[in-house]
């Protein structure tokens, strides 16, 4: 192996570090402020790409009925959770949220999608369609259960992931798709090409990242979060709905997952089911992250993106030992540091 | 909630049903072929199930003055559902013969059953292990696409004729990534060909940058892509992009319209071994596999729209052909539904001769469980985005 080799290592290593290190954030986000593990957030990554890829193909991806039926399950049982406390006002709120919303998507990309949108068009589409049902999936899954324990919620997850891979095949079939990027821009420096979409992928999760510690640190929404992440009951007791933080932490995982399928999808081809993995190793990052800390998931996101470069160039047929190895001297490292078990809450 | 009365109205009724439906069935055993089929419709060898599961819609319903009834059921690429599916099958729907499944590992499971209930199994998946070599765990199962030991004998044939001396293998890194990294080995070695490179990858993997530049540092004359559909593109397009400037040769796996739909301008060029199914339309009207093969893509062009046939399907077809031909030597042996009559079935699969088929044509014997020879590949190449027959 010589210098220029590396180089290219690092940067693709970088590049799909971006995308885990989007996931491991937003996996922190969820599982800090509603306790789930949420093992779909690959579905989104994969569904973003899709829908995307779908749009620009110029057909009306299979994900917009999801959205549709979703919402209205998420009408129902928000309807449901809420029977002693509803009045006219709050209906009228709710079918806006989660009956008209989806209709209005679902309209805008029948009108645009022959017209035949451009990149940028497509992929704010591809945006609005994958994003509400990550907060519909919440109010239909895990808000009825929201007290229950992680262990619970956990599983609960599972058949979530195993119902949107499965609707995932259903959708968009079992080819996978590839999508035109932003940019097919190469820069040359020295010895090692960059492709303009890599810039793209590792610009936007950087502004991303500097986006949500700005959201964290300066607005009220942003602080009610942190303070349902830090204590439930102490956020409830000062007045912040945790329902209500529950969902926003869903809209915003929905996006990045949405956002970074979109990305990617011009640099590799995606599957139905591509998104398990991806996630997964956003997860390992997000685990030596403590399932707590941003910074330290996403630098240990980009640690993964390398460390699975260059497992790949060396030992290829075990790369994926490899990544998934790695999080073994970690958890012994957290069992060692904290003796004895770990309450929730 | 229930009362005595339409408790007893339920129990009547139920029974009534039961009577009824065993009434059916044994009038219907007499006249009826009952073939099992299990597919993975759903899971990872999904794009081959469902062109698969297709394809039995559009298969004969009557043949030698027998009824054909199939029943087909999705076993998500998974060995121990495609087991579970089978015995379902016997058991309730007394099946004469079963058809499955797409992948090898479910394939093999299903020949155990077949050996323990004695129904003949026909099996849609290609690695050459399943059939070869011959025991007698494997006499009841029948394989109906080519061998991949044929593909690869006909990659290294074609390797020798364009001159390449060395060869870089990336292929999957699963059972289909090991049997074509230990087929081409052999092939290569027999051709005198170097294999410089053996790299693997995930078929979900994203990026396949590191594999590729050890490749590329090997300086290889021709790269073997070792993967089915469309995750086979990954590794092509990567090359094409660090400029990579040899010959490209991709896998009968890879011969789907997808892999054209999203490989685009980077696969024009590529070499690859497919059965002569895919090219039906150019080969020669001398070769008899012309008009089989053609008549298949017709019938199911004319339900599932035109363009729509691929070489998986056409396996389908094969099996139930390689079955159909059988049927005489069953009939002789017993009536459909009788065990004398599957033994019977058993032993016309292993007389097969000169069976034409959508993939070749087949000469099957009590060694040979498969019967495809060289007349069963063609080589192929990509040009202008659609697939162009070599000669």
């Amino acid at each position: 192996m010589d210098f220029s080799i590396a180089l290219i290592l690092v940067q693709d290593g970088i590049v799909n570090g971006a995308i885990y290190a989007l996931l491991a954030l937003s996996l922190v986000l969820v599982f800090t402020v509603t306790r789930v593990v949420f093992i779909p957030q690959g579905e989104f990554v994969a569904y973003g790409a899709l829908t995307y890829a779908g749009l620009q193909a110029g057909q009306v991806p299979g994900s917009v009925g999801l959205l549709c039926v979703l919402g209205a399950a998420a009408f129902l049982a928000s309807l449901w959770a809420e029977r002693h406390q509803l009045g006219a006002g709050r209906v009228a709120r709710l079918a806006a949220g989660t009956l008209l919303l989806p209709a209005a998507i679902a309209g805008l990309a029948w009108l645009v999608v022959p017209h035949h949108p451009g990149v940028v068009v497509s992929a704010l589409l591809a945006l609005l369609i994958v994003t509400p049902v990550a907060p519909y999936l919440y109010r239909v899954a895990f808000r009825p259960i929201a007290h229950a324990s992680v262990l619970v919620l956990l599983i609960v997850a599972v058949g979530v992931h195993l119902a949107l891979t499965g609707l995932g095949l259903v959708f968009f079939g079992p080819e996978g798709s590839r999508a035109d990027g932003f940019t097919d821009a190469i820069f040359d420096f020295g010895t090692v090409s960059v492709a303009g979409q890599s810039l793209w992928v590792v610009g936007l999760a950087a502004a991303l990242m500097a986006g949500l510690s700005l959201f964290f640190g300066r607005t009220l929404t942003g602080k009610a979060l942190r303070a349902t992440a830090v204590n439930r009951v102490g956020a409830r007791l000062v007045g912040i709905g945790i329902e209500r933080s529950g969902e926003i932490a869903f809209i915003l995982a929905g996006a990045v997952g949405a956002l970074s399928g979109v990305l990617i999808v011009s640099l590799t081809t995606i599957y139905y089911d591509t998104g398990f993995l991806i996630g997964l190793k956003g997860f390992t990052a997000a685990i030596v992250g403590g399932l707590a800390s941003y910074p330290v998931a996403a630098l240990a996101a980009i640690g993964v993106g390398v460390l699975e470069s260059f497992a790949s160039f060396w030992a290829s047929a075990f790369k994926e030992v490899i990544v998934f190895t790695a999080i073994i001297p970690v958890l012994l490292w957290f069992s060692l540091r904290h003796h004895g078990v770990e309450d929730e809450e | 909630m229930a009362t005595p009365r339409s408790s007893l109205l339920l129990t009547a009724l139920t029974l009534g049903g039961i009577v009824f439906g065993a009434f059916t069935t044994s009038a219907a055993a007499a006249d009826t072929l009952r073939i099992g089929v299990s597919v993975a419709a759903t899971g990872p060898a999904a794009s081959l199930g469902i062109p698969q599961r297709n394809t039995i819609a559009v298969l004969p319903k009557k043949i030698d003055g027998l009824d054909v009834e199939y029943f087909v059921l999705d076993d998500a690429t998974d060995a121990t559902k495609a087991v579970a599916n089978m015995r379902k099958l016997i058991d309730e729907n007394n099946i004469d013969a079963m058809i499955g499944s797409s992948a090898v590992p479910a394939s093999a499971a299903m020949g155990t059953v077949g050996l323990e209930k004695g129904v003949p199994v026909v099996a849609m998946a290609a690695a050459a292990a399943l059939i070869q070599p011959m025991t007698p765990e494997k006499k009841w199962l029948f394989k109906a696409p080519q061998n991949d030991s044929l593909m690869a004998d006909a990659i290294a044939d074609d390797m020798v004729k364009r001159h390449v001396k060395t060869l870089g293998f990336i292929g999957f890194n699963d059972g289909y990534g090991d049997s074509w990294l230990a087929e081409t080995e052999r092939a290569a070695a027999a051709h005198g060909i170097k294999v410089v490179a053996k790299e693997r990858y995930a078929r979900t993997d994203t990026s396949v940058t590191g594999q590729t530049l050890k490749i590329m540092a090997a300086h290889p004359d021709a790269v073997l892509v070792g993967a089915a559909g469309t995750p086979a593109v990954l590794p092509q397009k990567t090359l094409h992009e660090r400029g990579y400037k040899g010959l490209y040769y991709q896998t009968h796996g890879a011969a789907i319209p997808d892999f054209l739909r999203v490989g685009g301008k980077d696969v024009e060029g590529t070499f690859l071994p497919v059965g002569p199914v895919l090219v039906a339309a150019q080969l020669p009207d001398s070769n008899p596999v012309k008009a089989v093969a053609l008549d298949y893509i017709h019938r199911y062009e004319a339900v599932y729209g035109p363009g729509t046939a691929t070489a998986f399907g056409a396996h389908a077809a094969d099996a139930f052909s390689m079955i159909a031909a059988a049927l005489p030597a069953a009939l002789k042996a017993g009536k459909p539904g009788t065990p004398a009559f599957r033994a019977g079935l058993r032993d016309g699969l292993e007389n097969l001769h000169e069976l034409v088929l959508c993939h070749g044509i087949a000469n099957t014997t009590a060694q040979d469980h498969n019967g495809l020879d060289a007349r069963g590949r063609v080589m192929v190449t990509i040009q202008d985005g659609t697939w162009k027959l070599l000669p």
